[in-house]
């Protein structure tokens, strides 16, 4: 690790103005970034911590809608957002204990890992990240791996869910980093199906619209059984090649379906 | 009832009050006044030219007390190899030099070009980026078949091609078996890879090297398995430091698995840069650094051929293989594929002819050197793996295969066609243990339920025999190896009748603080607590030659009983003198010295307080105090076996396996401490499981290491494991040593593997899938692919 200037505001302000510090980076659970920094493969000079930001964090409901701090952890999320069990049940199955009582949601949404849990929610729920300057719907925010809409020094506040009829989300892990091999999370709403992918794909999570479409007439596992997800631009690996993880998707997101 | 003290008792390892409570004493807690950090600038390519090495911004910048390079290096030796191989046609292993620091030319990712010495580890690590070096990259030698193709870039220019040597075992059965072969009535053939490993001990390696220039005495402090083994390599034939000048310290060492066995380049730097900067200078491994530095394990690309006679009778056995050394020779690595693999393949049977080619290769990757088993699993894998598949083809019961073909109980001691003699074992015992334990007879009702569930379930059988407690030096020594392998033991007896028994063994993990005072107690009959083992400081103990291939108990337990013999039979002396008897009358037990028939008797602590206060005492037959020493050679191998049975569940939708149950049966010989045998068992099963289920180390055709991480690297975790089913209660007490004892330490790595992939296979072909084989690891994507390619 390089030597860098940390700072820990209180408020979103304050961390928008000391984000605009040349190499200025924001830190939440520091999941990614502080190994990155530890390999020397990151060098900010600057750190401005958002865990100090007590408005960034909790969770709540109101009318079908779930409202999550960006700087809410994965372990408050599995405890407190029972009103959407299918989300509290994928942050408890995120990483180890420590990694859920360090990370964040917003940060996990802000860093885009192709691999990460929290971008197949966010985008299976039609979800809405709410920033310091705006609201981006989810379909506008996830632009490729590690890519997201957010400007230079914009902070994710909050993550608003709307909370599906039904949902689940199935996780095959990588056998080593115990992230998404695959995972696929299902949402039924009054609206239709949504179905996001994640670890698969080379350009990060995704939606599988024709099993959307076939699931939004028959949300039943035999809707999809005659489709099967493309494997052109799926991640081929020493864990598995574009024809496994495809054939992966197809199979966890009937689990999904019968599970949800 | 079971026994709560002494030989058979499961005492509770007392080491593990310091471990589990943070008060261990690991090389890395060790910080000399004055130290400064040393950081290797290692090479990030995996071959080529150095053109030049500025190390100028380096030296210049604040704190750094000098970089070295190989330069530095000249007038010191490279760094040695313990072992040479005499390939198929009487001539010595190729054997390159291996520098300290990389000369001329980088042979692997990892090989360390320079090494800053400054006063904290970030700044060497700072001024290490600040190094330039110039490398013209040359391709990579990854492929070990192409590495034999002529015209194929050579690792080691001064060598005649990347051929370590070409052995062939044994040589003069080769027609015989050929022709076997040719005629059998059957014939299976098997192609397999044993897959490359990275040992990953959960301590990282550390050296520390110290040095006084008034008294001109250096000290290492090292992540060790046998500090004695390092003064001896490191000294003689590295920097030339005669042994009284050289004192190694191997203290607390957080798991070795083989890989601390070997004499490593950075203790050898450290312990050279002391005197260079006359500082103190320490190296602590990180986990990045551990797996492009540490020797990696197995790494075998085999073909196996099983000839059998119309009546299913094991006739000959031909293997072909090619067995990866990395860039440089590491201490034993020649060892690993020739003598401690090709003296297994008769395993647990009578097949009469057996033939061996092993081909040992250099290629542009990290050395490869023993792991937990070393040889013994490849042998176990190959063979456990090609019966298994004879068995299917011919349609019989795997199990009853084997036991048609196994040494009979009474056919010991058994004379093996590949020079080694078993002294004793029941194989049909552990067999029978094994089917019952794991309840076999019911099995085909648990493969109904799971396919119930969408699931295809299978049984996996695997047998194996190791040949540890290694080895009669006058063996070894023909055989190549330029070390002898005694052991060592001083049983020092205090004046209070407490004793300190003073091993060359050490313990990184087995448990020996507690297991060789319960055979002193034993012995004598006095209280485990009063016995104390010190070991790990060529300082202390006499010399001896540490800890791997399950020989502690075997060879430096052997070494502890012939002094505490010598002791006793002193003690005897002296107690006759006490109660003025004749020395032949004397008896102990529950230490308590007594005159045979009569009611006289003086205490343990009563004849060792006569030996230090020779008051009334016989000077004039014997000496005062009561200390022995004996260095035990061993004249056998010993000859652990055992039956292993795995349980498995694929998930065929995902390739997923799952492991529902582990039965080992286990024949150890005598037994000194069940419960950490046991402990031993699960540790070797995790590690085997995961060498067949989850651990690929992976080269990508540069070179590059593509699992260099846990993030791609998988380690057996908890919840990847069942509950095992674990047994040794089928002893045949081992013939030639005095405890009985065989070892257990590599059993679980050994027998595992197999099993495993044995089950694998099985659930496959009862689900409709007749696969042959799947390399290892079985991760699910392989699996996966495996049923695919049988739609």
């Amino acid at each position: 690790m390089y030597n860098f200037e940390f700072v820990k505001p209180a408020t979103v302000d304050e961390a928008v103005a000391a984000l605009q510090a040349e190499d200025a980076q924001p830190l939440s659970g520091g999941q990614t970034l502080i190994p990155t920094m530890k390999q020397r493969l990151n060098a900010p000079s600057t750190l401005v911590s958002l865990i100090g930001i007590d408005s960034l964090k909790g969770v709540s409901e109101a009318g079908g809608v779930l409202t999550i701090g960006a700087g809410t952890t994965h372990a408050t999320v599995a405890a407190e957002a029972g009103a959407y069990p299918a989300l509290a049940a994928l942050a408890g199955g995120i990483g180890d204990p420590a990694v859920r009582n360090r990370g964040t949601i917003g940060g996990s949404l802000a860093n885009n890992d192709p691999a990460a849990c929290y971008p197949a929610a966010a985008l299976g729920s039609g979800a809405t990240v709410v920033t310091n300057t705006r609201e981006i719907a989810i379909d506008d925010y996830f632009q490729g791996m590690f890519t997201t809409a957010l400007e230079e020094g914009e902070i994710i506040t909050a993550v608003k869910f709307p909370i599906p009829e039904k949902a689940n989300y199935q996780k095959f892990e990588q056998p080593a980093s115990r992230f998404a091999l695959v995972g696929v999370f299902v949402a039924k709403t009054a609206d239709g199906v949504r179905v996001a992918v994640t670890g698969a794909s080379e350009e990060g999570v995704f939606r599988w619209t024709e099993a959307e479409a076939a699931l939004s007439a028959n949300f039943a596992p035999g809707a999809i059984e005659g489709l099967s997800a493309s494997a052109d631009g799926l991640i081929g690996d020493l864990h598995g090649t574009p024809a496994y993880r495809a054939s992966l998707i197809k199979t966890l997101t009937k689990r999904a379906v019968t599970a949800a | 009832m079971p026994k709560d003290h002494g030989i058979g008792a499961s005492s509770k390892r007392r080491e593990d009050v310091r471990f589990l409570t943070g008060e261990g004493n690991y090389t890395d807690d060790i910080n000399i006044a004055g130290q400064t950090y040393v950081h290797f600038l290692r090479s990030d390519v995996a071959h080529g030219t150095i053109t030049n090495i500025d190390s100028s911004a380096a030296e210049a910048m604040d704190g750094v007390l000098r970089v070295f390079t190989a330069k530095d290096f000249e007038a010191v030796g490279g760094i040695p190899c313990g072992w040479q191989v005499t390939d198929k046609f009487g001539e010595p292993m190729q054997e390159p030099k291996h520098p300290v620091l990389a000369e001329g030319k980088v042979r692997y990712v990892g090989d360390p070009i320079a090494a800053v010495v400054a006063e904290t580890p970030e700044l060497a690590r700072d001024a290490a980026e600040a190094i330039v070096v110039d490398i013209d990259e040359l391709p990579a030698v990854v492929d070990m078949k192409a590495a034999l193709t002529d015209g194929a870039t050579k690792v080691h220019d001064d060598l005649t091609s990347n051929l370590c040597y070409d052995w062939g075992f044994v040589e003069e059965n080769k027609a015989a078996v050929d022709d076997a072969i040719a005629n059998a009535a059957h014939v299976t053939t098997l192609e397999l890879v044993n897959n490359r490993l990275v040992a990953n001990p959960m301590e990282p390696r550390v050296a520390i090297g110290d040095y006084s220039r008034g008294t001109d005495d250096y000290t290492l402090y090292t992540t060790s398995q046998n500090p004695h083994v390092i003064r001896l390599l490191m000294g003689a034939f590295v920097l030339g430091i005669p042994e009284h000048k050289l004192r190694v310290v191997a203290p607390d060492v957080g798991g070795g698995f083989g890989t601390k066995i070997f004499h490593y380049a950075e203790e050898a730097f450290v312990t050279f840069a002391a005197k260079a900067v006359n500082r103190p200078v320490k190296w602590t491994s990180s986990r990045s650094e551990a797996f492009i530095s540490d020797a990696h394990g197995r790494d075998h690309v085999t073909k196996i051929e099983l000839a059998l006679d119309k009546d299913n009778n094991f006739t000959a056995l031909r293997c072909e293989t090619y067995a990866n050394m990395g860039a440089y020779l590491s201490t034993f690595a020649p060892s690993v594929p020739t003598w401690l693999h090709g003296t297994l393949l008769a395993g647990n049977y009578t097949t009469p002819l057996v033939y061996t080619n092993v081909k040992a290769v250099f290629t542009n990757t990290v050395p490869v050197d023993a792991y937990r088993g070393a040889g013994r699993p490849e042998a176990t894998f190959q063979l456990e793996r090609v019966v298994d598949k004879a068995a299917r083809e011919l349609g019989v019961d795997p199990t009853e295969l084997r036991r048609q073909n196994f040494i009979k109980p009474d056919q010991f001691p058994y004379d093996t066609p590949v020079a080694v003699t078993y002294d004793t074992g029941n194989y049909h015992a552990t067999l029978d243990k094994a089917l019952e334990m794991s309840d076999y007879a019911n099995f085909d009702k648990r493969v109904a339920e799971s396919k119930s569930r969408g699931k295809l379930r299978g049984l996996g059988v695997a047998h194996f025999i190791e040949a540890c407690g290694i080895a009669p030096s006058n063996l070894v020594g023909q055989l190549g190896a330029r070390a002898g392998l005694y052991e060592s033991a001083t049983v020092r007896v205090n004046a209070t009748g407490s004793i300190s028994v003073l091993t060359g063994s050490h313990s990184h993990g087995q448990g020996h603080e507690t297991t060789f005072p319960q055979v002193i107690a034993e012995m004598i009959g006095i209280d485990e607590s009063q016995i104390d083992i010190v070991h790990g400081d060529t300082s202390k103990t006499p010399m001896g030659m540490g800890t791997y291939g399950s020989r502690s108990i075997a060879v430096g337990g052997s070494a502890m009983v012939r002094a505490a013999e010598k002791v006793i039979n002193k003690a005897k002396k002296i107690a006759a003198h006490l109660m003025e008897a004749s020395e032949a009358d004397i008896e102990l037990a529950d230490g308590q010295f007594t005159v045979a028939g009569t009611d006289k008797s003086v205490a343990w602590g009563d004849v060792t307080l006569a030996a230090y206060v020779p008051h009334n005492y016989p000077l004039e037959d014997i000496e005062p105090g009561l200390e022995e020493t004996a260095f035990y050679d061993p004249s056998n191998f010993t000859y652990p076996s055992g039956a292993y049975f795995c349980e498995v569940e694929v998930d065929p939708e995902t390739g997923e396996v799952d492991v529902l149950g582990f039965t080992a049966a286990d024949d150890f010989g005598t037994v000194i401490n069940p419960m950490i045998v046991e402990g031993q068992v699960h540790g070797g099963v995790a590690q085997g499981i995961g060498q067949a289920l989850l651990e690929n180390c992976s080269y990508d055709d540069n070179g590059q290491l593509l699992s260099g991480s846990y993030m791609d690297y998988a380690m057996p975790r908890a919840s990847d494991l069942p509950s095992f089913d674990v047994d040794h209660s089928c002893q045949t007490p081992c013939t030639h040593n005095p405890l009985g004892v065989k070892g257990c330490g590599e059993a679980g790595a050994i027998g595992s593997p197999p099993a495993l992939v044995n089950g694998v296979i099985d659930a496959l072909h009862r689900g409709g899938y007749p696969v042959e084989h799947i390399n290892m690891p079985l991760s699910p994507s392989r699996v996966w692919e495996a049923i695919q390619s049988m739609k």
